[in-house]
């Protein structure tokens, strides 16, 4: 476990940088985490960041990319243009969320 | 160069190191049941999610995986299955000839479509599109196409081509593989 400091708050991260405390996320924290992994947030970028916060609310875990893009109405091709790569990883990390468990 | 305050850098996910870049994975489908279409179909999905390109390869029984004539309709059989057993139960088996019996395949298929719909796993079909979405590249085997008088319009509209064995081994190149 490392102390971290991003975008002027100290954070408690894991080895590879994802946020170990997901209620020490705020909304200011996202374009800086984002930036950090080469995005620039955008009003769709947001749908999604929200849409995982209020998900892992409810559900104690970090919503799939199948999750995200059925409950979304997201078409896939769509999340990998906004999060290219590695998806499900990186909105994950942008949403201060542990990695997604789900296989699917 | 004045020493900085701050504590130690950004701890940041490496999401785009170099050394992950240019991994390939070529999955050859090559069973039509249904318990056999979804390793290569949930492998492939893991894959892309993490940045790898992918390429599926149907031939033979995995044909029926991208014929759109079968692929709505696979078949679970467990007859030969030894590790056949109700979901949630253990110790107790259910003998794999029993499956043998009329109308044993339908209520093992339809239990294992549930068992897939209630962990929100797509349908066959609806599986490729979302493959397919995330830019998994799906080829179909000129020889299964041949035997079967198969051509490109019988087979799900996003796969890109009917290929040689050899053509895809060459496009595959470097790639890792998996049998299935």
């Amino acid at each position: 476990m490392t102390t971290t400091t991003i975008a002027g708050h100290e954070l408690e991260v894991n080895e590879e940088g994802f946020l170990t405390h997901p209620e020490q996320w705020t909304e200011d924290l996202a374009p800086e985490l984002a930036r950090l992994i080469g995005l620039e947030l955008t009003d769709a970028h947001w749908t999604l960041i929200r849409f995982l916060r209020q998900d892992y609310a409810t559900e104690g875990e970090t919503a799939t990319l199948r999750r995200v893009s059925t409950r979304t109405d997201t078409p896939i091709k769509s999340l990998f243009a906004l999060f290219p790569g590695k998806p499900a990883k990186k909105m994950a990390y942008v949403s201060g969320l542990p990695k997604p468990k789900g296989c699917v | 160069m004045t020493a900085t305050t701050d504590a130690a850098p950004a701890v940041v996910p490496s999401f785009d190191e170099p050394e992950g870049a240019g991994r390939k994975l070529a999955i050859i489908c090559s069973k039509g049941n249904l318990d056999m279409a979804y390793p290569g179909l949930i492998l492939a999905n893991a894959a892309v999610g993490e940045g790898v390109e992918t390429h599926m390869f149907f031939t033979f029984w995995g044909f029926d995986i991208i014929n759109k004539a079968t692929m709505g309709d696979l078949k679970f059989s467990f007859v030969g299955n030894t590790a056949m057993h109700p979901p949630g139960h253990s110790g107790m088996g259910v003998h794999h000839m029993l499956g043998a019996l009329p109308g044993a395949t339908n209520a093992a298929t339809k239990m294992m479509k549930k068992q897939l719909a209630d962990l929100e796993v797509p349908d066959v079909p609806e599986f490729l599109e979302m493959l397919s979405g995330a830019g998994v590249h799906l080829w179909a085997c000129r020889m299964s196409a041949d035997m079967n008088h198969l051509s490109e319009d019988d087979l799900y509209d996003d796969v890109e081509a009917i290929i040689s064995a050899s053509d895809f081994i060459e496009l595959t190149e470097g790639a890792q593989l998996l049998f299935i």
